[in-house]
């Protein structure tokens, strides 16, 4: 076996050069940081969206091609364009909304930008992971990034206590998954993926090896934390309500879609075979997670606070479509996490603008008059807010439309009826927010809202691809498709 | 008639308010005369818009016109799939008609925000017509949920003291009722791709969507309780007096004018042809629930001291004759149940009208604060004199017509309802006038309604073509029923032929069983 043979400017390379990208940036960030003195060093933010737009580039040469680099450690196939894509458009709005936010916040050094980066760089190769090793080395890059970021106000004590809790049960995830991985390599004998799956298509294994079933529980619980799904979502709303906004919106949208790609790759991939066994406990899964979100989103006052509650049940949702564990099933996720990205960053960008420097402005109450006070940014909320809730004609509302369909053509008729009912709930939360912002008057007194052009283009962007996906899915839908053709 | 010079007229119709209120949403916020004047132009060319329609729509054809199809989401099947019969015609007619006197109501009426109030209304427009135009069940369902968010708003930012409340309660139960229906809708459509291997929305495909007849019953209920909770039917009544109440006047105008047809007309258009043995399963229970809307309405109406919660609860009242009507399965029943639509979108709103004009002058509705208002304003006197009297159904009203029919058509389906049903329209008539006698006549007792001016020439100009309308429609009903005798037909024969052939097609299976077990033994 020719092991790490590794062709230097061809195939191999354009599989990860998208991460090599973002990683030369993270460096080329971190250095300009120190160069750069006082208030310049929000520049390197600039740096930073410059990379993102780089980083779009090798897609030109990785469109429509599928194979394996770096002898089976990464695949380039469709799956991982359609997150690496993903990640890039989450990298760049989040990026784009922090160059105001963290000036404002006082956060607008090289680390911060080169972190982002780093992370990006991280989800990526969980996306383009075909071997459990890559994957967790993603995984950890991802990790430890957010880690960093979530206490990067370091003056502020919620943001550190977020950085340590998140740290704490991330690290323990991280134990379980990868004892996960050593279980199942002790009884497969393989930690490439496809090679799992090879050993795993014996019937026999099992009942000789049954030990590869605690590892899928092993891995189920360290994917769970990092998913947020109920029982292992207890960090999610103090780190989400604690963490710089911009950086909430990055673990909402960019560390879920990673850690998605990673589910599917490893359940679709490595083990199908055992899809009866984990079926019926993602059920409960799902159902657990869109209920409890829900059941305890309705009673935030905080609006950072209800997103990080909603963001969990909007993993619910997506889970639906996992459980459907069909093509149109798989889809269906992709279609949700690319909506989704979009409508929760949208909605954080707004939170985040509505803030000021040392009052953030989260709480429901100062939300009161903002339709009037600030009526362009109360429509983009509003937008946001009818997506989340699933109305038409929003992308948030095709998104379930598609996981739901996907549940009711494999049969799951009861847990469509529950997504259903569940997102009837989660309207009234939705609706909250709106309420306080259309229908109250406004707070004596409070200043709210700090001008930020790019974060109204962040905002504006986030507007479209709601819209985009809302009225015209097609061409996503297909996109799609397309991608979970590899499993 | 296909394309009326090559335009695709019914989408100009719906999506010309949408225009409308994209274009408003760039008009400088002083301008109000400005904002309220566009508004009205916009609905004013759609209603003449919708006008060609009536005139251009051929009375000859059964099935569908002015049909407009483009595939729209390839992956799903689901096309942008718009088409009307002379059943959707009317109601499209009705909401034209409706959205113009609705905006020449909240002239005065709207003191803060009337720009984002008229975007709401233009919006809520296209959200209507739409729904009445769809005949692809995701274009529909879109449309049906759309309508949601501008009269969430309207009543929410708009409207009276416990709007807050009367909004997200109008929202949540209409939502709750509808995701079951995507369920259904779902399940249909899975139904039939499974059947036939082809993968569409397309209404007319699933009509004939086979499927057990426990799925049937499943689905239809799914439907039914989505269009139910929008019609109201009783019990699921209960969000409709409080939106009523909270809403402005316009809201309310078009809640009960509009509004409360999609539920109606989502049970002749979708529940019922897409399950015509359950809906014929389900007739004593339909029956048997708008017999106590019909009286439960009556009576509440009677007991209420609030001239909008007294015309909110008579709401319930009428829609629960256009369900036993459209539950007859007859054509005059069927013919009834959809002129009564039309009549209480007319009379109600008109109602609904009339109410605001004079809170507006008095901010109270309370029947005890009036008395005598005919020696004070006696053109308002008139006005609400006619309207009442065709809101009880006065032979040569258009109220008359409908419930007319409707009973008639009842009764020889089934005589008891049709008897317990004609008790309503003596209770109408006992709230109704019950109520305009303790408004209008006798003295006058409270000082403050002495000085009242009588209705402005705008006002007026709001309230005549309601009249018109009601003599019209009770004199000259041919002139509308000529439009929708030929859809009518074809939608019972059809709805009817498919429920005979389920059954015989039952039958066909109990003998195939029977002689199984015959030849066993």
């Amino acid at each position: 076996m020719e092991l790490f043979k590794v062709d230097v400017l061809g195939r191999d390379f354009l599989a990860v050069a998208q991460e090599l990208g973002l990683l030369s940036f993270a460096l080329g960030v971190l250095l300009l940081g120190v160069i750069l003195k006082g208030d310049r060093r929000r520049y390197t933010g600039y740096v930073a969206l410059f990379g993102y737009v780089l980083a779009f580039l090798p897609l030109l040469g990785a469109i429509g091609r599928g194979y394996e680099a770096f002898s089976g450690m990464v695949v380039l196939d469709p799956f991982s364009l359609f997150f690496k894509v993903l990640i890039l458009v989450v990298g760049f709005l989040v990026v784009l909304l922090s160059l105001d936010y963290t000036a404002r916040e006082g956060i607008a050094f090289g680390e911060y930008y080169a972190l982002v980066l780093l992370a990006s760089a991280g989800m990526m190769l969980m996306a383009g992971a075909a071997h459990l090793v890559t994957l967790f080395l993603g995984l950890e890059i991802m990790s430890i990034a957010i880690y960093a970021l979530a206490g990067i106000m370091r003056e502020d004590a919620r943001s550190v206590e977020a950085a340590f809790k998140y740290f704490l049960l991330g690290a323990f995830a991280s134990g379980f998954l990868l004892y996960g991985m050593a279980l199942t390599y002790a009884s497969t004998g393989a930690l490439h993926l496809r090679e799992i799956e090879g050993v795993l298509a014996q019937k026999a294994w099992l009942t000789s090896f049954p030990l590869v079933l605690v590892g899928l529980g092993l891995l189920l619980v360290g994917f769970g934390f990092k998913l947020a799904l109920v029982p292992f979502h207890m960090w999610t709303p103090d780190v989400y309500e604690g963490a710089p906004t911009s950086i909430t919106a990055f673990m909402a949208t960019g560390v879920k879609a990673a850690a998605f790609a990673g589910l599917l790759r490893v359940f679709f991939t490595a083990l199908p075979a055992l899809e009866g066994h984990w079926r019926e406990l993602l059920w409960v899964l799902a159902v657990a997670t869109m209920t409890l979100g829900n059941l305890v989103a309705l009673r935030q006052e905080d609006v950072k606070r209800m997103l990080a509650y909603s963001s969990i049940a909007h993993a619910g949702y997506i889970m639906v479509g996992f459980v459907a564990a069909t093509e149109l099933g798989r889809a269906a996720v992709l279609f949700y996490l690319f909506a989704y990205a979009f409508m929760n960053i949208g909605a954080f960008a707004v939170v985040a603008l509505l803030g000021r420097r040392g009052a953030p402005n989260t709480l429901l109450e100062d939300y009161a008059g903002v339709g009037f006070k600030h009526p362009l940014l109360a429509v983009a909320m509003a937008v946001f807010l009818f997506s989340l809730a699933g109305v038409p004609p929003t992308a948030g509302f095709m998104a379930k439309f598609y996981v739901f369909s996907a549940a009711v053509k494999a049969g799951y008729y009861w847990l469509a009826v529950l997504g259903v009912l569940n997102s009837a709930v989660a309207a009234y939360y939705y609706l909250r927010v709106m309420v306080y912002m259309y229908f109250r008057e406004p707070k004596e007194g409070l200043q709210t809202g700090y001008p930020s052009f790019a974060g109204a283009v962040a905002i504006l962007i986030a507007l479209w691809g709601v819209f985009q996906l809302g009225i015209m899915p097609s061409d996503f839908l297909a996109l799609a498709q397309r991608s979970v053709q590899v499993f | 008639m296909e394309t009326f010079l090559k335009i695709p007229l019914l989408s100009v119709v719906t999506f010309l308010p949408l225009v409308g209120a994209l274009l408003l949403l760039f008009a400088p916020r002083e301008r109000e005369d400005w904002i309220k004047g566009f508004a009205l132009g916009v609905t004013l060319l759609d209603f003449v818009l919708s006008l060609a329609l009536f005139i251009y729509f051929d009375d000859g054809v059964a099935g569908m016109q002015f049909v407009e199809r483009v595939p729209w989401i390839k992956q799903w099947g689901v096309s942008y799939y718009m088409g009307i019969d002379g059943i959707s015609l009317l109601l499209i007619l009705l909401t034209t008609y409706l959205m113009v006197l609705s905006i020449l109501s909240s002239w005065s009426a709207i003191e803060k925000g009337i720009k984002e109030y008229m975007i709401a209304f233009l919006l809520l427009e296209t959200g209507m017509i739409g729904t009445f135009c769809a005949l692809d069940l995701v274009l529909f369902y879109i449309f049906w949920e759309f309508t949601l968010i501008p009269m969430y708003l309207i009543i929410g930012v708009w409207g009276g003291p416990r709007r807050v409340y009367a909004a997200v309660k109008f929202f949540l139960y209409t939502m709750a009722g509808s995701v079951l229906m995507l369920v259904a809708i779902l399940a249909v459509y899975f139904l039939h791709a499974k059947a036939t291997g082809h993968y569409s929305f397309d209404l007319f495909a699933l009509y004939n969507t086979p499927m057990s007849l426990k799925a049937q019953l499943l689905l239809f209920a799914a439907f039914a309780v989505a269009f139910a909770i929008k019609v109201p039917m009783f019990p699921f009544h209960t969000w409709l007096p409080d939106a009523h109440v909270e809403a402005p006047t316009a809201g309310s105008v078009i809640l009960a004018g509009v509004l409360l047809k999609m539920g109606t007309y989502g049970f002749i258009r979708f529940a019922i042809p897409l399950f015509p043995y359950a809906a014929h399963k389900a007739i004593p229970w339909v029956s048997v629930l708008a017999l106590i809307g019909i009286i439960y309405g009556a009576l509440v109406s009677m007991m209420q001291d609030d001239l909008k919660k007294l015309v909110a609860f008579s709401s319930v009242s009428h829609l629960g004759f256009v369900m036993l009507g459209m539950f007859a399965f007859t054509v005059q029943g069927v013919q009834g149940s959809i002129y009564q639509m039309l009549n209480h979108g007319v009379s109600t709103g008109a109602l609904f009208l009339l109410v605001g004009m004079v809170y507006e002058r008095r901010h109270t509705r309370l029947i005890a604060d009036f008395g005598g208002l005919a020696r004070v304003m006696p053109v308002f006197a008139v006005f609400f004199m006619i309207v009442a009297l065709s809101s009880i159904a006065l032979p040569g009203t258009n109220g008359f017509v409908g419930e007319f029919l409707i009973l008639l058509g009842t009764f020889r389906s089934n005589p008891v309802y049709a008897v317990l049903g004609a008790t309503g329209v003596i209770w109408g008539a006992a709230y109704m006038l019950w109520m305009f006698q303790r408004v209008m006549f006798g003295p006058v007792t409270k000082p403050e309604n002495e000085g009242l001016s009588d209705l402005s020439p705008r006002e007026v100009l709001t309230l005549v073509p309601i009249v018109i309308m009601i003599f019209w429609m009770g004199i000259f009903p041919k002139f509308f029923f000529k439009k929708m005798d030929l859809s009518v037909e074809r939608y019972l024969r059809d709805v009817k032929g498919r429920y005979e052939m389920v059954l015989k097609a039952e039958e066909a299976k109990a003998f195939v069983a029977r002689s199984q077990g015959a030849r066993e033994r």
